[in-house]
């Protein structure tokens, strides 16, 4: 019996990392009230906690679907007697599954009428079925900012009325770039997860799903692709990233032919197909990643070619992580002058946005090493390991910080 | 449909030296613009211009106070609110389409609120 009730738990689990958003999603279309939607699917995993043990069914997310928009009618239908306040029931109840679903509630996530902020911690919230405390641990805020971002956003979907829709073929180029970023977020979110896990495998599979969807729905476009392909090349590195014993592995030191050869030349045709047609930031951030895999090893990776990729970046998006991401490239180039290097790192450390950032501690600490001076080089290690979140990354710098010749 | 409040909100040096010409220019723009909101299936349920905010009052009602009347608007800024319309439009995505056809320089859209007996009270 105990297993049983296992069994049914695990299955349970899957199916809300599966489906949540498609479960989700075609409540909302129904309903139109984020918050109806989601306390009724959230009442229909609870329904099948209880009911599985009789019977796990054939197809758990039709299941659930069916199970969460009866209890919402079931809402409204109580509701609208007491309010008399029809809802916009704009589709037969019947029209249970679309498979565009998640898609619209994705666009209606990254309404551009709504903040940066808050676009993330929506979609993580309701396309990656996180709780609050999730979100909150994802981004690095405290729970209660986290849940003020939700409500807030909620709010305005609500009294603004944002649709919940794809937005039309002529609207899609100036809506997609910030649901490409968010996508983007959330898929980098997973990928340097705070806590013990160095990878949350549920945001990175949703945003690479997420990437797809995107990809279908704008054929023509260069920067879905780019930013699928970019995706599945991050992805392809994944087993590589961290050794049998649960440590970091940089991508320097890591073994390439555990690289998931697959991928990564799914990743690499997309990329050079997105170069083809433009040189948005994501396909410039692709070319990037295509050098990488690319190359025969670290070493032999073309930096020069990097630079100038991020060159291109630092012209239409001249952000401080971009200029980081340049000159840390720069300091690999063979005969690099260092020290040039060295005073770039120590202008950017002035910058506010990259304050909290472990990368350029890190990145100084290691070019501080490359000169012989391991006395500034151990200052560095220590503060980036001050500052990241996540414990993998924590005991490789500490590794690193250690073998120092001091 | 919803109903959207736009505040057109500019700079007031162009009331300045204004010509009878410039005047009518201006006010064929929003002609157009009506003709526009129309076209799109959306309505303008009402809308006018209003005078220069150095002609404003502000009235402070003050609690256990007098209410204090003081001179200009209730906040000071560098594009001075100069006009409003209230439209009727599908959703938010309609209504900042809408708001791009403003002939104004800034536009806050902002949803009105419902009020009628049934209306549920706001979240």
């Amino acid at each position: 019996m105990v297993s049983e009730a296992v069994e049914v738990a695990r299955v349970v689990d899957r199916a809300h990392r599966e489906s949540w958003s498609t479960v989700l999603s075609s409540v909302v279309r129904l309903t139109r009230d984020l918050d109806l939607a989601e306390d009724c699917t959230q009442d229909a995993f609870v329904q099948a906690l209880r009911t599985w043990p009789d019977g796990i069914p054939d197809n758990p997310a039709g299941w659930l679907t069916t199970v969460a928009r009866r209890l919402a009618l079931d809402r409204l239908r109580r509701e609208t007697n007491l309010r008399r306040k029809l809802p916009l029931l704009v589709e037969q109840p019947d029209d249970a599954e679309q498979p565009t679903d998640p898609l619209r509630l994705v666009f209606t996530c990254c309404h551009p009428a709504l903040a940066r902020e808050s676009q993330v911690a929506l979609t993580l919230r309701l396309i990656c079925g996180l709780t609050t405390r999730e979100v909150a641990a994802v981004l690095l805020i405290g729970e209660a900012t986290a849940a003020a971002r939700i409500t807030r956003a909620k709010k305005k979907i609500a009294a603004a009325g944002i649709p919940y829709r794809i937005p039309a073929d002529h609207e899609l180029p100036a809506r997609m770039d910030v649901v490409l970023t968010v996508v983007h977020l959330v898929y980098t979110a997973g990928y340097v997860a705070t806590g013990v896990e160095l990878t949350r495998t549920d945001l990175t599979g949703r945003a690479i799903e997420l990437a797809r969807m995107l990809e279908r729905l704008m054929p023509d476009e260069a920067e879905p692709l780019a930013l699928l392909g970019l995706l599945l090349m991050t992805e392809a590195r994944g087993d590589a990233r961290v050794s049998a014993d649960g440590e970091l592995v940089l991508l320097a030191d890591q073994d390439r032919s555990r690289w998931d050869v697959k991928l990564l030349a799914e990743g690499v045709s997309r990329a050079t197909a997105a170069l083809q047609r433009g040189n948005g930031r994501f396909a410039l951030q692709a070319a990037v990643a295509g050098l990488h895999v690319t190359a025969p090893s670290w070493e032999k990776t073309d930096w020069g070619q990097v630079v100038r990729m991020y060159d291109a970046m630092m012209v239409s998006w001249p952000t401080p992580i971009v200029a980081l991401n340049r000159v840390a490239a720069r300091s690999l180039v063979p005969g690099a002058d260092l020290e040039a290097v060295l005073v770039e790192l120590d202008a950017l450390s002035k910058e506010p946005a990259l304050a909290t950032y472990a990368y350029l501690p890190a990145t100084r600490a290691d070019v501080l090493t490359r000169l012989d001076r391991p006395g500034q080089a151990a200052e560095a290690y220590e503060q980036a390991i001050h500052l990241t979140a996540n414990e993998t990354e924590r005991r490789f710098l500490t590794t690193r910080l250690t073998n120092l010749n001091r | 449909m919803a109903q959207y409040m736009f505040l057109l909100f500019d700079s007031e040096e162009w009331y300045d030296n204004l010509t009878r010409d410039e005047w009518q220019q201006a006010m064929k723009l929003h002609g157009e613009f009506a003709a526009a909101v129309e076209k799109a299936g959306a309505r303008i349920l009402g809308g006018e211009a209003l005078e220069r905010s150095s002609t404003a009052s502000t009235v402070k009602n003050r609690e256990g106070a007098e209410p204090l009347v003081t001179d200009g608007p209730f906040i000071e800024t560098r594009e001075a609110l100069g006009g409003y319309y209230v439209i009727e439009a599908r959703d938010l995505d309609q209504a900042l389409e809408l708001a791009k056809l403003c002939p104004s320089g800034n536009i806050e859209v902002r949803p009105v609120m419902p009020t009628s007996e049934d209306a549920a009270p706001p979240a």
